[in-house]
């Protein structure tokens, strides 16, 4: 076994290095070069540390990996930290994707640049610890903190109507996380304890289940977001900065998903089962709706926001459906949408870099100077419309599949955003990349540089990989899968068998 | 072998695209600066002109542009590779069909999640090798043809990289052992299509057509993508051979779909029919095809003849299993066949665009295999794949002859006379014509007349219909294929300049265009029996399943029925000679009697513009509807905006805005934490 808590390294060594750039004081040309790579280098070993897990994991166990246990707060809640096949896959987005991050961040930002950076290490260190809390109350203060520093990084170096977004982002998660809190502590009442693993396995009453359940969707889907709660998004992937854009698409929503695993389906399977008729609407209408806006957006970001709320249509009637393919593609489809919108995002800022507009109108003809950066973005394209042969496909695929079998209207108009996706994709790509470049503040324009090829060369590789060999994310979830759909299947049946005996 | 047939063109395609990438690099340097210093913000547009030093910058003046480097190279391997599967295609083909041998590699695990279990397989029977001459042998000759046409396109490289990448795709979509990785060809052919659609991007309409091909081939999709969930349901797996062995179970069961309890394989065979009708053009869903004929000329006859929009005939061929198990399914195959070729024929008739003649030509005789697999005849239609492929990518790359001699020029009002100038194109195009309008003993002669003798045996509410329908088609067909011959070739030359500069095409272009030529003739009588006779249960064994004793019934229809296309053939021959060199003048005559039918033809029949009214506008209106309206007003007034109006009321002149909200949000955080803590201390302590 481990002798040393790799968990907990992994989740505060970022801080560490945010702590180690507060350190080196002054704001000269030479502390900021500094602080870039001490930012750089902590987020590269975080993420090797993290890629031990990956290679000591046990796929083939359901339990929680890499437990920590130890006494914290009053006598219920401990500091309990630890991974299954669910959550591992996010901690490994997030490590693999903040060096990328720092360095999508290297030259765009000048002003506050130790500030910028630290506020990235300590959002990475909550991102982990959202994943890996096994304490309601721990996952709380992840799951909410995490807020601060991307409000920072949204309200500081973001774009002109940053305080109109950051006022949104504020307003709806705010309701959502004052119910959540209710719920969390209804659940303590109910079973005395804030432990996530043997909550799991407490059964909670029809009437809480209710509660609770519509008291944490308020807050995951807030989060995810799913329609009607979505408008914030857009607005602000907008103002952010370009990784803070990567982070919010990348992860962020994630959460949302997350949530709905690791509390909504297994601690209250009936109220699931009860309400995945309204989640089944709500993805369907979120699927087609969003799909024919992005249709008429003039802005690249806002375009693809919108098209990330499309994609998390997929992932909520996934879940919500059940089934194991439904579940598994859910999973595989947010980390698919993490490397593809993340590295959508950082396509954009390669451009936004240069031109400094993120108007759709403002650009065409790119290929004609940009060869390299039209492959790689139709690489990404791509994969946004679910072509077979890149990671996109095989979520949509498999959340389709799996909801097939338990609702065939919901999965038929998901469906219908297949054929909508590709109008808004294609259309992007053809007014940015393809045509003549005839307009004068193009003609300058010159191809990816090596920096950037050494963002996105290695989220085209994974891309392609995932797409045809999707093996590696699949099987490290298939077990913990398969037990949340066993729980889920016997606790609904059950229900249903006493019903019938009555 | 076989994995050597499917992917030597995916390492040409790699190749030639790293060749194309590296020299366009080269082309167009790094930077994340601009190239003038002022960061190119409109006020100094004219910056770009004052700096001369980047000569190779301005690269969208399109003929200026040198050829890319390694362009040799690039069309070399490419070929050479191409070359080598198409030899070995014939090699399997022989193997499997005669020697039956038949075979299936397991590459690696693709998708596995509880039940679903979908592997890379490549699978060959004979099905799969029919079709694997077919795609390899056009493709290699095109590859060939291409080096000759694309001669002065500065894009080789890539040019070469898309054609090897559609062919690798596709040979993918033939291979498939399931319907996943059929879907993964199939889908990858589109994106192939897409690319050498548009890959003159700089031309507007080039990237219109690009898309529209894309968007409608999804439309299809989305019926093929909802058999496919449909199938996982019934049988529990997308193994083709674990579908046909549950197949029989499944008669009689049902699947509410949408409040419909429709009959669960009829549905499913609709669905998956819906895919065949986008990616091979069917009525409703064939406006993307003529559009199509805005990419390369090579492009039009490997992709939108001979190949990708096959590939719905192939899969109902794949499927046939399945199809025989649903009657009413197969009604509808032979509606939407019988219709498609006729429909389109109309459409021939009065274009003017050499390609647009053709591809409508295509779409029609896609609309013909339909029919035929409608009547259960499978191998017959797979016959007339077979035969088409040799005689239409003829046709397409004669037309690219014509319009290289032409230099661009692609109306046909605009030749006249070139037989002359261009006999060796006049004499294959000729051949291709015959073939296609089913001159006897020509290839296109024993397909056609087997599809339309399979009509009129066909135990199907339709057969009659199917049966009228391309017997009319034949006429049209001949028609408007002569048509295109005389105005073509024959007459006065119309542009005189063009008809003077207008040269027999190089070598390489000369090759491909002789031997498909041969293939056009010779494709027919030797196949006859294997597709259409006796050897058929031999040759395909269980690759297809025909409908029981069709053939044997095929063979004793009333001659009448028998000859009816060589009639047809001989008057659309006749109408077209005393239209077009008899009397040039009947033609404008009977256009102007009829402006009304003329114009509708003309049109297209207006589909273009009645799907910009139904689908096109009411998306675009709804989208801009559902953001304005939908987010804009009714979410957000309600919602953040409303409330942060009230909440702003409140506090405007309390709180500084720029940090406010912040700390009221980590102060909301924070209380409620130590709520929580305070609470739980107390709470525990309580108990």
């Amino acid at each position: 076994m481990v002798t040393w808590p790799i968990l907990s390294v992994t989740t505060f060594l970022p801080v560490l290095g945010a702590l180690l750039i507060y350190l080196s004081r002054g704001d000269d040309e030479i502390a900021q070069r500094n602080s870039r790579w001490i930012a750089l280098w902590t987020t590269i070993v975080v993420f090797a540390i993290s890629l031990i897990m990956v290679w000591r994991f046990d796929a083939s166990s359901t339990a929680f990996q890499f437990v920590e246990k130890t006494p914290w707060l009053g006598q219920a809640i401990n500091y309990h930290m630890g991974v299954d096949g669910i959550s591992l896959p996010f901690v490994i987005l997030t490590t693999a994707l903040m060096p990328f991050c720092i360095l999508a961040s290297w030259k765009s930002i000048t002003v506050r640049v130790r500030e910028y950076m630290m506020a990235f290490l300590v959002l990475e260190t909550l991102m982990i610890g959202t994943f890996s809390a096994l304490d309601l109350v721990l996952f709380y203060l992840f799951f909410e903190g995490g807020l601060i520093p991307m409000f920072l990084i949204i309200g500081v170096w973001g774009g002109p109507r940053r305080v109109y977004a950051s006022f949104k982002f504020f307003l709806y998660t705010l309701l959502g996380s004052v119910l959540m809190l209710l719920a969390i502590m209804a659940l303590y009442w109910n079973a005395g304890t804030t432990d996530i693993p043997t909550l799991m396995k407490t059964a909670v009453p029809r009437g809480l289940q209710t509660w609770a359940w519509l008291a944490f969707f308020a807050s995951f889907a807030v989060k995810m977001p799913m329609w009607p709660v979505h408008t914030w998004l857009p607005d602000a992937h907008v103002e952010a900065p370009t990784a803070g854009s990567v982070i919010l698409a990348a992860i962020l929503l994630k959460m949302g998903g997350y949530g709905f695993l690791r509390f909504s389906l297994p601690m209250f399977p009936l109220a699931s089962h009860d309400f995945a008729p309204l989640v089944f609407s709500l993805s369907a209408i979120a699927i087609v709706y969003t799909s024919l806006v992005a249709l008429m957006q003039e802005d690249i970001k806002k375009l693809i926001a919108y098209s990330s709320v499309a994609h998390m249509g997929f992932v909520t009637m996934g879940i919500f459906a059940g089934t194991t393919q439904g579940i598994a593609g859910g999973i595989f489809q947010m980390i698919s949408h993490g490397i593809v919108s993340g590295a959508l995002f950082l396509c954009v800022g390669v451009v936004y870099d240069r031109l400094h507009t993120r108007e759709i109108a403002a650009y065409g003809g790119l290929v004609n100077r940009m060869p390299i950066y039209a492959l790689v973005f139709l690489v990404f394209t791509m994969a946004n419309v679910g072509l077979p042969g890149t990671s996109g496909f095989v979520g949509e695929f498999l959340t389709l599949l799996g909801t097939f079998k338990v609702s065939v209207a919901t999965a038929t108009a998901a469906t219908l955003g297949v054929i909508l996706s590709a109008g808004y994709a294609l259309w992007l790509y053809r007014k940015v990349v393809f045509g003549v470049l005839d307009k004068p503040q193009l003609a300058g324009i010159k191809d990816m540089t090596f920096r950037e090829g050494l963002i996105l060369f290695p989220l085209v590789f994974l891309t392609i990989l995932f797409g045809i060999y999707p093996k590696p994310v699949l099987d490290m979830s298939a077990a913990s899968v398969q037990q949340i759909v066993d729980n889920y299947a016997r606790a609904v049946t059950a229900v249903k068998a006493a019903a019938v005996l009555q | 072998m076989i994995q050597a047939i499917v992917f030597l063109p995916l390492i040409g395609a790699l190749v030639a695209g790293a060749i194309a990438i590296y020299g366009a690099h080269a082309r167009n340097p790094s930077g994340d600066e601009m190239e003038h210093g002022d960061h190119g913000h409109g006020a100094h547009a004219h910056a770009s002109d004052a700096h001369v030093h980047d000569d190779h910058g301005h690269d969208d003046h399109g003929p200026i542009e040198p050829p890319a480097a390694g362009s040799r190279a690039a069309e070399i391997i490419t070929t050479a590779l191409l070359l080598i599967a198409a030899g070995l295609s014939w090699v399997v083909l022989v193997d499997v069909g005669f020697l039956k041998h038949d075979a299936r590699v397991v590459l690696f695990s693709w998708i596995n999640s509880g039940d679903l279990n979908v592997n890379w397989t490549l699978r060959v029977d004979t099905l799969t090798a029919v079709m694997l001459v077919v795609v390899n042998t056009v493709s290699s000759l095109v590859h060939l043809y291409s080096i000759g046409y694309m001669n002065e396109d500065p894009n080789r490289p890539r040019f070469m990289a898309y054609l090897s990448l559609f062919t690798f795709a596709m040979l993918m979509l033939v291979t498939a052992d399931n319907l996943v990785q059929l879907f993964f060809g199939w889908e990858g052919v589109g994106l192939a299509s897409y690319l050498l659609i548009g890959f003159w991007f700089r031309k507007p309409s080039a990237n219109a057509a690009a898309i529209k091909a894309f968007v409608v081939n999804r439309v299809g999709d989305f019926g093929f993508a909802l058999g496919i969930f449909a199938i996982f349901m019934l049988v529990g797996s997308t193994d083709f051979d674990t579908i046909f062995g549950a197949a029989p179970g499944l008669t009689g069961k049902t699947i509410n779909f949408l409040g419909w309890n429709a009959d669960a394989l009829t549905l499913t065979c609709l669905l998956l029919f819906m895919g065949a009708m986008g990616k091979s053009a069917q009525f409703l869903l064939h406006t993307w095809l003529p559009d199509a004929m805005e990419g390369p000329t090579p492009v039009s006859a490997l992709i939108h003849a001979a190949t990708m929009v096959t590939a719905g005939v192939f899969m109902v061929a794949r499927l046939s299993p399945l199809f025989e198990l649903a009657p009413n399914a197969q009604a509808v195959v032979m509606l939407f066949g019988a219709s498609t070729a006729f429909f389109a024929a109309t459409i021939g008739l009065v274009q003017n665009d050499i390609k647009r003649i053709i591809a409508y030509s295509t779409c029609s005789q896609l609309g013909y295999m339909f029919v035929a697999m409608g009547a259960g005849a499978y191998s017959v239609g797979m016959f007339h794949l077979f035969t088409h492929a040799f005689f239409k990518a003829l046709l397409f790359l004669g037309a690219g002859s014509v319009i290289h001699a032409m230099h661009h020029e692609q109306d046909i009002r605009n030749m006249g006379g070139l037989k002359d100038r261009i006999p060796f194109t006049y004499i294959v195009m000729t051949i291709g014509t015959l073939a296609l309008t089913g001159f006897p003993l020509t290839a296109g002669y024993f397909s056609k007349d087997a599809i339309i003798e399979s009509a009129f045996v066909a135990h199907n509410p339709f057969a009659l219909y199917g049966f009228l329908m391309t017997v009319v088609a034949a006429l049209l067909t001949s028609f408007y294929s002569w048509r295109l011959v005389f105005k073509t070739f024959h007459g006065e030359p119309h542009d005189h300049h063009h008809y003077e500069q207008a040269h027999e095409s190089p070598l390489t272009m000369l090759v491909p265009l002789g031997v498909l030529a041969a293939g056009s003739i010779l494709a027919g009588f030797p196949f006859k029996e294997l597709f259409t006779g006796h050897g058929v249960g031999e040759f395909f064994r269980d690759s297809i399943k025909n409908k029981p004793d069709i053939l044997e019934e095929m063979h004793h229809v009333p001659a009448l029925v028998a000859y009816s296309p060589t009639i047809m053939m001989i008057v659309g021959f006749v109408v077209a000679w005393l239209f077009y060199i008899r009397r040039p003048y009947l033609p404008v005559e009977l256009a102007n009697q009829h402006q009304g039918l003329y114009k509708f033809l003309l049109n297209k029949w207006y589909f273009d513009e009645l799907y910009e009214i139904i689908f096109v506008r009411p998306a675009k209106w709804l989208g801009r509807f559902l953001w304005k309206k939908g987010d804009g007003f009714v979410i957000d007034g309600f919602g953040p905006d409303g409330v942060s109006a009230r909440v702003l009321d409140v506090t405007r002149n309390v709180v500084k805005l720029q940090t406010g909200y912040l700390y009221h949000y980590a102060f909301a955080m924070l209380v409620g934490v130590a709520g929580l803590i305070t609470w739980f201390i107390f709470g525990a302590g309580a108990r």
